[in-house]
């Protein structure tokens, strides 16, 4: 029996994926689960495993283009095996999408619907709620039907493979250093455009604008001898796109703040050894998000986007942190950032730290942030002007903890006075780019004071 | 703890009962001195006394509005018996329009804490005039209770939770299941709430919902098919009236399939209500159609043996429904 490979449904709102490379030719042995090819979808990549033992006897769609899900891409069967009629036919509706936006959802769609039989309520709901593409599960009921069963014996499985997948040692890794990696000031520049190779020389790359990879200090004059090319990347390409328009969008304005840290530096060195013996590293990153969710509770236009019908305020706190991967960065989102206590923000962040650098996130995760924290501290930065990832009405710099005399005064604020004294504090800078068409500087200062007040007098 | 069948516990009940509360009165035809055909009431008269165990004359309708008011006075808590419950309609009237809307439409000010008692059912080679399941015309009414408790521990249990109520209860015995089912009856006071249904086996494959002689049967079934590795989880509604949404919620939604078995009429039935409340309530959790198995739609269980028999439910008929639905 020849098996059709369907296109999965990569996540909750991802419609269509492209295809990256196939790991397989036509004609090739494959077992069931053996990686076929390898999708992405915006930032994310994902292996599509083969759904039965057989042969591919046919490689519907190409490497590189981009379909929807549930569009039919391979055949895997006997060799030799007679082929379905429909293949050209889907073929042909599969390469009129490729060539065209607004071309019909594919006429397999069809074909699909008879081919998995009725769906009753219930099966419909768990393939929704489970994102469980039905056409991947063999139907044991009248006529073929799909069960309940069936889909909850499915999702097992996939729930066990995805497990077996955890145990790779990859996985078992802890988080290493530092929570982010030193991110350099390269991911908030606009990009250049890519030179192009040629007789043309390429232009200039604006002025100021450090250039990726940064080997010499100096930005290379256009098109001298010896120069070579860094291929763009997927990720590059995006991060690129996404910061250029991010600029062009929104009116940024950068505001800074000092926080004194000894509270929370305090609670962190006397908690680190209970939350380790739970298993969870407790680094700094959690209390910054604890505190801009309290903090955006109080300010709700800070966690807002921009419309032209007005400003969405989002009910949501969800808050995406800037991750420094091997290519790039990457935003993973914490959802309901203020329905955890500490314990459960710093088990969040570690995971999706962790699962950032694997490549291992999933598209739902790296989508519905209202608010971002980037933390680029962690090389030694003191401020930077970061730029608003798109909707976000602000994103939340967090500068390195360091020591620094302060000023310590109870007396006038400004005036001398004989009980002033300089103590050595931990202290941070706070960043806060925000969109100034949503937030004024007093309003988008009422929000980070709140934030520096929670993180200063953290007791908890 | 003694093992008691369901006529045992109904009568060792009725005497625990009448020896702790003297307002208990008992009516009906025959339950005096020849202790009712049944014998429910057996040795009660010798007992407690022609003024608490009384002989009526062969009128339903004086039987059950001599209850109502009765129990209106307030000094007297009547279980009152319907010899067989084909012959309750006489007092159908009374029934409806009195016992069940007199706290309504006195706003509460008066209530009649009445008990109808009446065996129902097939099975028994009664015929026409002894056989019938007459549970749905009650279970449309507001204002009353309708239990139909089908094991020992049900009996003494439900029985003791309709005594504590101040409205009218309609407490229906399958008279197959008198001297058929057994079982251990504890010696102390206990309730079971009316209103709450009772799961019989759990499984979850599908879910079958029952009462009665037929919820017997359907436990049997369901061991039947437990060899052929189909678990069903069985149902004993208990209360008719109000039902049980809750449990069978749940069970519908663990296993998304339910068939409701009766032997009444299927038509504008306890089941239809059942199967309005899954389809309204559990929509999205079913993986296959509602299924109904009752006897034919005809107007009485028939005399002759093989139509009878024809006419009945057993396991293997239950278990042919279940193996169906299972494998949808």
């Amino acid at each position: 029996m020849v098996t059709k490979v369907i296109m999965p449904q990569l996540g909750e709102s991802v419609v269509e994926g492209t295809i990256t490379k196939w790991l397989v030719k036509e004609g090739d042995a494959v077992k069931r689960y053996d990686p076929l090819l390898e999708v992405s979808s915006d930032k994310v990549d994902t292996e599509v495993p083969s759904p039965v033992d057989g042969t591919i006897l046919k490689i519907v769609v190409p490497e590189g283009s981009t379909v929807h899900a549930g569009a039919l891409i391979a055949l895997i069967g006997q060799p030799g095996e007679a082929m379905p009629e429909d293949v050209d036919e889907a073929q042909a509706s599969s390469s009129k999408m490729m060539s065209t936006e607004e071309a019909p959802r594919p006429k397999s769609d069809h074909g699909k619907q008879k081919d998995i039989g009725f769906i009753s309520p219930v099966v419909a709901r768990l393939a929704a709620e489970y994102q469980v593409d039905l056409t991947q599960v063999k139907g044991t009921g009248v006529r073929g039907r799909i069960r309940k069963k069936d889909v909850l014996n499915y999702i097992k499985q996939r729930e066990a493979q995805a497990v077996k997948e955890e145990a790779l040692p990859e996985w078992e890794k802890p988080g290493s250093g530092d929570l982010f990696k030193p991110t350099t000031m390269e991911e908030y520049a606009p990009i250049p455009a890519p030179p192009k190779p040629g007789p043309k020389p390429s232009a200039p790359p604006p002025a100021g604008a450090p250039h990726s990879p940064p080997p010499s200090p100096q930005p290379p004059p256009p098109s001298l001898p010896g120069d070579e090319i860094a291929p763009l990347g997927r990720m590059r390409r995006l991060i690129a796109e996404h910061m250029v328009q991010s600029k062009r969008i929104s009116p940024h304005v950068t505001t800074v703040f000092m926080v004194d840290m000894s509270n929370v530096v305090k609670h962190r060195y006397t908690h680190k050894e209970r939350f380790a013996r739970d298993g969870v590293k407790l680094t700094f990153t959690p209390y910054f998000i604890a505190a801009i969710a309290q903090a955006l509770k109080q300010h709700p236009y800070a966690n807002s986007s921009w419309s032209e019908e007005g400003i969405v305020l989002h009910r949501a706190i969800n808050i995406g942190m800037a991750t420094a991967i091997d290519d790039g960065l990457i935003v993973p989102v914490i959802k309901h950032a203020d329905g955890y206590n500490l314990l459960g923000l710093a088990r969040l962040v570690n995971d999706l730290a962790d699962r950032a650098r694997a490549g291992k996130l999933t598209p739902d995760e790296i989508q519905g942030a209202t608010f971002t924290l980037t933390n680029h501290g962690t090389s030694g930065s003191l401020f930077a002007s970061p730029i608003i990832n798109q909707p976000n009405a602000g994103i939340l710099g967090v500068g390195a903890i360091h020591k620094e005399p302060v000023v310590i005064s109870q007396g006038h604020p400004l005036l001398p006075d004989p009980e002033d004294y300089i103590a050595i504090r931990p202290v941070a800078y706070l960043s806060f780019s925000f969109d100034h068409r949503i937030l004024d500087g007093a309003t988008a200062d009422a929000f980070v004071a709140a934030v520096k007040d929670i993180l200063e007098h953290w007791t908890e | 703890m003694a093992i008691m069948n369901n006529i045992e516990a109904l009568r060792e009940t009725l005497r625990q009962e009448m020896e702790r509360d003297p307002r208990i009165v008992i009516t009906g035809e025959d339950v005096g001195p020849r202790g009712g055909v049944f014998r429910a009431t057996q040795g009660l008269y010798q007992q407690f006394g022609e003024k608490r165990v009384i002989d009526t004359p062969l009128a339903e309708l004086s039987i059950v509005a001599t209850g109502i008011g009765m129990a209106l006075t307030g000094y007297f808590k009547p279980i009152v018996e319907i010899q067989f419950a084909d012959f309750i309609f006489p007092a159908f009237n009374q029934i409806l329009s009195e016992a069940a809307r007199m706290r309504y439409r006195t706003r509460s000010d008066w209530t009649v804490p009445l008990i109808i008692r009446a065996p129902y059912g097939g099975g028994i080679s009664g015929g026409l005039y002894h056989s019938q399941s007459v549970e749905a015309f009650f279970a449309h009414i507001p204002g009353l209770y309708v239990v139909a408790p089908s094991t020992p521990y049900d009996i003494k249990g439900m029985l003791r939770a309709a005594l504590q109520l101040d409205d009218p209860v309609l407490f229906f015995e399958h008279k197959k299941t008198y001297r058929l089912i057994k079982g251990e009856v504890p010696e102390e006071d206990y309730v079971v709430p009316i209103g709450k249904a009772a799961i019989r086996r759990e499984g979850d494959d599908l879910t079958v919902i029952s009462y009665g002689l037929a919820m017997h049967d359907a436990v049997k079934a369901a061991d039947m098919l437990a060899a052929e590795g189909i678990y069903a989880e069985v149902i004993d509604l208990r209360t008719l009236r109000p039902l049980d949404k809750e449990t069978i919620l749940a069970s519908v939604k663990k296993t998304g399939k339910v068939l409701i078995v009766h032997e009444d009429n299927p038509t504008v039935s306890v089941s239809s209500e059942v199967a309005a409340i899954i389809g309204q309530e559990a929509f999205e959790y079913l993986d296959g159609p509602i299924t109904r198995l009752t006897p034919p739609d005809v107007p009485a269980v028939p005399f002759s043996h093989p139509l009878q028999d024809a006419f009945m439910l057993n396991p293997e008929k239950i278990a042919r429904a279940m193996r169906t639905l299972a494998a949808y």
